[in-house]
């Protein structure tokens, strides 16, 4: 056992200074672990966290791209706050980029191609961090779908489901601040954008924008008001919403899919350490290194190819980042709506497809899981997940939800489309009007008939065996598929999700204990309740499985050779070998 | 409460077979598990070699010194110094994720889950404490104290908000009147050349001809000033055949033989207008595609916006340079809330 190094060993034991007497395994432990544990309880937490469980599988890597990619732009952000300058003074360009010598533009323009060709690895920085920024986005929008189609948000986990939909709204906002700094073309006239939006506002929208800008448009406070949002403010609410994320992971433990041995009292995974550590550390470095070879290897926002910022010029094309598309396309397929009245004029044009679409989009997301548990009724705990396919309506009205948001974010690109495809742009418009409407409605019918028969798939599997692609003779001179069985693990994947019942209209309390407010709502709750059950492909019962067995013993297909894995199914639904 | 009873009753028709485990290639061939071990050796090997490699780029490669790859011109310094971190920064993710699942031990850790809901005891016994501490409180006798703590607390937030009321000027009729309804042209204002600042001469413009044009008096601004004036006043001038387009009645004299000037501010969220289509007079926005009818009064023929692109009544000098008559009749850029623009040109207004 090493000696504790504080101990002289010289000096008899009487004569030492007094002091706690350390637990055997602190002095065990490594002295700085010693020294902290004698002051703060990092064992009690090691000893219950270190061999935490983190369920495994390859959609909940997202959420932490998202994560990583926060950091990267954490890291790289400060590194550009040294060198950038958010002010709009007029300066006359002395650089080093020739083509643009002797231009007068903002200091913040002139700062951007000074990290650009001036800094050492400023450009790299500045690149890596406006791909950071679109991943970053993209990984939360990503992590949020399988969130919703796993039906990971039901309870308990309901206030992370918010925390969440107000990381993916902020990040909106962090993002659109950022593209904006530069000052050049593009991203003055995505705030030029912004000013029309905020001013579109029914009633406040003169005052709003007035406040915003600090006057008129463009004035000289945006770029500092905003530099301000985007390394001060919004960083911080979003550095306090993911610890709270964090926080609630952690407390919750992560959910995971259905299989042998995970059941909503359990949770089956790697341990945090060793294992768990090592991926996700690992994960880190490799979405790091993989930002930095696109900052390496891929353009992106080459500012002194637009030049600076000119209130009477715009690029044809010009597109803000992806994730703006899609209210850049409602704007451009709006009917051009305004209202007049007594002395005002309320812009439905603008407001509608930005602020309203925007407001729509959270407000939807934010209220979903509250809205499925009304109509399910459901209060019970959830921490396996479902199989999209088992929530049939949930995942068509996802499907329908992407596919208005694919629409809407398409016909941000109706000019380009138009010239690629040799179209005419107004008729793309007038399509896509309708398509954003039709379109979600034909992918909810779709997406559910495709759960549903996934699911009666599933059925036929744990009842009669994958089909094993050989032709049996029968006796009787016929063919027959012969079936394999499957493993008795994955008939219990199959069925292991439960069906809730639908709600039944009832006076006072229901049989999930809930309280009626009044007949009305009963009766549409119940309706819709209804709705969210029907069609759905009942999973075999044990009866049944029992039954198929016989069943298909009689057809003799049990010559196939046997399923590998834990045992197969017999008759009885039972195993036939358990190890 | 047992965890149990909060989730639905289960049903399982076919009975949980508990964990199955796989095997790995790594542990079952001692020489694989060497291979692993040998890879990830490897790739941390890599990382001290990258990182060397970076610092020499750093110093070595000039800023500007550029490379050409496939017809692309690269930047050197750039590429060398992403290829290098990257891939250190790569291998070290790759030789972690490697380690973890090749050599480190596969088996999975089954932890109980509790439910996340306070127990009862832990409610009851918070709520017991809750009254003690307010019972000490006193505010169960004085009940004002609370009341007039909150209406405190929640009085403060006006003055907090009343501090960020000048963040910018008000808008106020006078103040619009000088802001976002009014630009820099007035009676007489020359039109010049919104690139080489020169006057626009009548006779020098051809039919069919379109020029960017600014008022002489926005290049004596600077700044902010200049920024903020020229996102009203950029102006477009077109020559058209006046037997091809409709003049109505009242502006007969607000074009000089089929030169009409229009804003360049598009109506509907305020982007430069700028892509010209000859032969139909249409002016298309290449923000959102509003579509405008520069032949008959600048009214909108397709798109988002609604209001038709405000004309500048225009003449010329004694020499027949191009001047404004006035300035513009109606506020440029996008609707605002405080002004019904009901009664702003339409098509069919004379
Ligand atoms: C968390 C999410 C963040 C997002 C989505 C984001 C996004 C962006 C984007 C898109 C740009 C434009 C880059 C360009 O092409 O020039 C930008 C610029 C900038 N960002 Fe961020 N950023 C984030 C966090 C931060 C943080 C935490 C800081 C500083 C502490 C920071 C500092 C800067 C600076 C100084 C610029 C202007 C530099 C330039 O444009 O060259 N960012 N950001
Ligand atoms: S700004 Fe011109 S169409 Fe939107």
């Amino acid at each position: 056992m090493a000696k504790p190094t504080t101990v002289d060993p010289e000096v008899p034991q009487g004569q030492r200074p007094q002091r706690a007497e350390p637990s055997v395994a602190a002095t065990a432990a490594a002295g700085s672990v010693g020294w902290v544990d004698d002051r703060v309880p990092v064992s009690s937490i090691a000893r219950k966290g270190l061999r935490k469980a983190f369920p495994d599988h390859w959609s909940f890597l997202l959420g932490e791209i998202a994560l990583y990619t926060f950091i990267i732009l954490l890291l790289t952000g400060v590194f550009l706050t040294i060198w950038f300058k958010p002010s709009m003074a007029e300066v006359e360009y002395e650089g080093s980029y020739a083509l643009m010598r002797g231009i007068p533009m903002s200091e913040a323009f002139a700062s951007t191609l000074s990290i650009s060709f001036d800094v050492r690895g400023g450009l790299l920085i500045r690149q890596i961090h406006h791909w950071a920024a679109m991943l970053f986005v993209a990984a939360m929008t990503a992590h949020m779908l399988r969130v919703f189609f796993t039906g990971a948000f039901r309870k308990p986990r309901e206030l992370n489901w918010l925390i969440g939909v107000g990381l993916l709204s902020i990040g909106l906002v962090e993002g659109f601040a950022g593209y904006s700094l530069p000052d050049d073309l593009l991203s003055g006239t995505g705030l030029r954008f912004v000013d029309g939006l905020v001013r579109s506002i029914p009633i406040i929208g003169t005052w709003a924008e007035f406040f915003v800008f600090g006057g008129e448009f463009p004035g000289e406070l945006v770029i500092p008001r905003l530099y301000m949002v985007h390394i001060l403010l919004v960083p911080g609410i979003l550095l306090a919403l993911v610890s709270a994320h964090m926080a609630l992971l952690v407390y919750h433990k992560h959910t995971h899919f259905p299989g042998p041995g995970r059941k909503q009292t359990n949770v089956v995974g790697q341990a945090l350490f060793p294992v768990y550590m090592a991926k996700a550390g690992g994960f880190f470095f490799i979405v790091f290194g993989v930002t930095i070879l696109m900052g390496a290897l891929m353009q992106i926002n080459p500012v002194w190819l637009y030049g600076p910022y000119n209130p009477a010029q715009v690029t044809a094309g010009s597109q803000p980042d992806w994730y703006m598309g899609f209210v850049e396309g409602a704007i451009r397929i709006i009917p051009n709506w305004e209202t007049h009245i007594l002395s005002t004029t309320w812009s439905w044009n603008i407001f509608l497809p930005g602020v309203g679409l925007m407001g729509l989009l959270f407000t939807g997301l934010a209220l979903y899981p509250f809205i499925e548990a009304w109509i399910t009724g459901d209060k019970a705990e959830h921490h396996i997940l479902d199989r999209p396919r088992n929530a049939p309506n949930r995942t068509a009205l996802g499907v329908a939800g992407m596919t208005a948001y694919g629409l809407f974010w398409l016909s941000g690109g109706n000019d380009i489309l138009a010239t690629q495809f040799g179209l005419s742009l107004n008729a793309i418009t007038v399509f896509m009007r309708v398509a954003v409407f039709v379109g979600p409605v034909i992918a909810f019918i779709v997406t559910k008939r495709i759960c549903l028969s996934l699911q009666r798939r599933d059925r036929e599997r744990v009842l009669h065996g994958s089909s094993s692609g050989i032709l049996v003779r029968r006796p009787d001179g016929g063919y027959t598929e012969a079936h394999a069985p499957i493993t008795q693990a994955e008939a219990f994947t199959l069925t292991q999700h439960t069906e809730l019942p639908a709600l039944e209209v009832s006076e006072t309390t229901d049989q999930h204990g809930v309280k009626r407010t009044g007949k009305r709502t009963s009766r549409l709750r119940a309706r819709l309740s209804r709705w969210y059950a029907h069609g759905r492909v009942p999973k075999p019962t044990a009866q049944e499985i029992a039954d198929a067995g016989h069943h298909g013993e009689d057809e003799a297909d049990h010559a196939v050779e046997p399923a590998a894995g834990t045992g197969e199914l017999t008759s009885s639904g039972e195993p036939a070998s358990t190890h | 409460m047992s965890l149990e009873t909060r989730h639905h009753a289960e049903d399982h028709p076919v009975p949980d077979p508990g964990l199955v485990e796989e095997e790995r290639f790594s542990d079952v061939d001692e020489q694989a598990g060497q291979r692993a071990y040998r890879q990830v050796i490897g790739l941390l090997v890599a990382v001290p070699v990258l990182a060397i490699a970076f610092v020499v780029v750093y110093f070595a490669v000039p800023i500007d010194a550029t490379l050409t790859i496939f017809n692309a011109t690269l930047k050197a310094q750039n590429l060398l110094l992403g290829l290098t971190a990257g891939l250190a920064v790569l291998a070290i993710g790759v030789a972690l994720i490697h380690w973890a699942r090749q050599i480190m031990g596969d088996e999975e850790v089954i932890e109980d889950r509790h439910g996340a809901a306070a127990p009862v005891e832990a409610r009851e016994e918070a709520a017991a404490q809750f009254a003690v501490g307010a019972e000490q409180s006193g505010l169960s006798r004085r009940k004002l104290i609370g009341s007039g703590l909150a209406g405190g607390l929640g009085i403060m937030a006006i003055p907090a908000v009343v501090l960020l009321a000048d963040m910018g000027p008000w808008p106020t009729d006078e103040v619009r009147r000088e802001t976002i309804e009014k630009t820099i042209w007035t009676e007489g204002s020359y039109i010049v050349n919104d690139v080489n600042q020169k006057r626009l001469r009548a006779a020098d413009l051809v039919v069919g001809q379109l020029v960017n044009a600014q008022p002489e008096e926005l290049f004596d601004l600077h700044g902010a000033e200049f920024q903020t004036a020229k996102a009203k006043s950029s102006l477009i001038v077109v020559r058209m055949d006046p037997a091809s387009i409709r003049v109505p009645a009242s502006r007969q004299d607000w074009q000089v033989d089929g030169i009409l000037a229009y804003s360049k501010i598009c109506t509907h969220v305020g982007c430069p207008i700028s892509l010209w289509e000859q032969q139909t007079h249409h002016l298309l926005c290449p923000c959102h595609q509003s579509t405008f009818d520069l032949g008959n009064s600048g009214v909108v023929v397709f798109g988002p916006a609604a209001r038709s692109l405000p004309q500048l009544p225009i003449t010329t000098d004694a020499n027949g340079y191009l001047i404004a008559r006035s300035g513009f009749t109606v506020p440029v850029g996008p609707s605002y809330f405080e002004r019904n623009s009901e009664n702003d040109f339409e098509e069919g207004d004379d």
